[in-house]
């Protein structure tokens, strides 16, 4: 069953330096709050997964957390770089950053397979490019049946999965609604999880019986952070700050701007400080 | 307002983005890239081909945004949806489905068989410049019945040689693309800001086959980065009609005040 904690005390009791961690979103429902967290509590050599790694990868490998990053998508959405991915990739700064890069196509279907408790997945891509060259894991693997080539991956095993969603009632279900991304097979790929969400309720009243919904006993730790997804959204709540993610561009290009920037907005904060961001609700 | 050609001044990106958006139509089932593709297919669906199907890999299905997202996944392009289907959902059933009839795409650069690189400038493991990746791009250049690029010309953007291929076009020309086994039509049209380029039949290298108002064959060539072909016949696309240039700047100004930009 969910444990109901803070989030300091859920990231503190679930991620251990060194472990894989799937902080999943696709670009709705960005766990940001965790993510800070996570800054704070200062992990090191963690291998982040994500499809998009957005903002909050481009905070976390700037402060120094990752010693490798899987992904398949890895800029600022509609304005451009990056910048201190870029920076660890290019220059190694602050640290050098092991990369294993796919498709959105083969990340898609590797959690799937890891939420399906299979090894690898199979699917028809990487046809005629070199991305296959720089990734040891991308194979082939003939349909037994038809004969034809296919690319597998293997499935994706997070040590820890962390998602941001809509709400969870008092047993610890947890509802996701809008674009609902890869969250629900990051968790159950994973081998421990933590769900921030914006509400707790007395009764989660699914407002369709095809809802996505997380139950209880398939989700570790849940804390109550209201805003915890910004300047990404929460469907129903608050909608996506594209002014913020214009803004990060200058703020991430310069190095010291940049420090200064989680000084004073991450370092200096907590999680409740992303309550405001949840003003506009519906 | 007329549908007429017009007089008015426009700029060379309003082209682009209105002659990309002439190709599609009310049967098209197309999966939109962020950027330049989205305003070419959204236009298309405020002017001429208002039943057009617009799918993001978001995962929303049949989307009708008022405004243009800045990403991929922005709210209004869930909150306008016909439906909303998880990441894995989309790639599988609807892109690996072959349910695609368009694919439309950007790229950072591209070659004359119109193979895409958004990975790297640079040694791979050391690259001078680390672009944003691969995205959904390669499989939806391969899975969607056609592929349409947009992409402003340039000597840095059309190069002579990709040090990456991120997504697949024709491969070194010819049956290339088939002999990787891909069956689908790949790259058909490629819509710059001065002329449109389309495969040649046999060897699939990009062929510039209608010039934009103003534009001529040196200053295409000027800008790019590999001897081009020219059609024997050239045609000439007709400018942007009021109809189109008014449907595309509200649209313009709709999404500026929408993401609180400085009018």
């Amino acid at each position: 069953m969910a444990n109901f904690l803070s989030l300091s005390a859920a990231i503190e009791d679930n991620v251990r330096d060194g472990d894989s961690v799937a902080l999943e979103g696709f670009t709705h429902l960005i766990p940001f709050a965790a993510g800070h967290e996570l800054i704070r509590q200062r992990r090191r050599d963690l291998h982040l997964i994500r499809m998009t790694p957005d903002l909050i990868y481009d905070q976390m490998i700037g402060m120094g957390l990752a010693a490798r990053m899987t992904f398949s998508w890895g800029g600022n959405p509609g304005v451009g770089s990056l910048h201190r991915f870029r920076d660890a990739v290019e220059n190694d700064w602050p640290g050098p950053l092991a990369l294993t890069e796919h498709s959105h196509s083969a990340m898609a279907h590797a959690y799937d397979a890891g939420a399906a408790n299979i090894p690898f997945a199979v699917f028809r891509g990487y046809r005629g490019v070199d991305l296959d060259k720089h990734n040891g894991a991308v194979k082939t693997i003939r349909c037994p049946f038809t004969g034809e080539e296919l690319a597998a991956v293997p499935a994706l095993r997070p040590d820890v999965a962390i998602i941001h969603a809509l709400r969870a009632d008092r047993q610890g279900n947890v509802l996701i609604e809008g674009i609902v991304g890869v969250q629900k097979q990051a968790v159950l790929a994973a081998k421990r999880s933590i769900v921030t969400v914006e509400e707790i309720v007395e009764e989660l009243n699914p407002p369709s019986p095809n809802s996505v919904v997380l139950p209880s006993w398939t989700v570790g730790a849940i804390a109550h952070v209201p805003g915890g997804a910004y300047p990404s959204y929460a469907h129903g709540y608050y909608p996506r700050d594209n002014g913020a993610y214009k803004a990060w561009d200058a703020i991430a290009r310069d190095r010291d701007s940049f420090l200064a920037w989680m000084k004073d907005h991450v370092l200096a904060k907590s999680p409740e400080d992303f309550a405001r961001h949840q003003r506009k609700a519906a | 307002m007329s549908d007429q050609p017009n007089d008015l001044p426009y700029t060379p990106t309003e082209m682009m983005t209105v002659t990309a958006s002439r190709a599609l139509t009310d049967a098209d089932i197309c999966f939109v890239g962020i950027g330049a593709p989205s305003a070419a297919c959204n236009l298309a669906r405020y002017t001429h081909a208002p039943k057009i199907t617009l799918i993001y890999e978001s995962g929303t299905i049949d989307t009708k945004p008022e405004v243009l997202p800045l990403s991929i996944g922005d709210g209004e392009l869930c909150d306008t949806a016909l439906t909303t289907v998880s990441v894995p959902e989309m790639f599988r059933y609807w892109l690996q489905g072959e349910r695609i009839s368009v694919g439309f795409l950007g790229g950072a650069q591209i070659d004359r068989f119109a193979n895409l690189n958004t990975t790297v400038i640079g040694d791979y493991g050391k690259p001078s410049v680390r672009l944003p990746g691969a995205g959904g791009a390669p499989e939806i250049a391969t899975a969607s019945g056609q592929i349409f690029i947009i992409m402003a010309l340039g000597k840095r953007s059309f190069v002579e040689k990709l040090e990456f291929v991120t997504t697949l076009g024709h491969g070194s020309g010819g049956t290339s693309r088939r002999d990787f086994g891909v069956t689908s039509k790949g790259p058909t049209k490629i819509f710059t800001d001065l002329c449109l380029m389309e495969p040649d039949p046999e060897t699939k290298e990009l062929t510039v086959t209608s010039l934009y108002p103003g534009a001529t064959r040196e200053t295409i060539q000027a800008k790019c980065g590999w001897p081009l072909k020219f059609a024997a016949l050239l045609r000439e696309e007709l400018p942007p009609s009021a109809a189109e240039l008014a449907a595309l700047r509200e649209m313009h100004a709709r999404t500026a005040r929408a993401h609180g930009d400085a009018a």
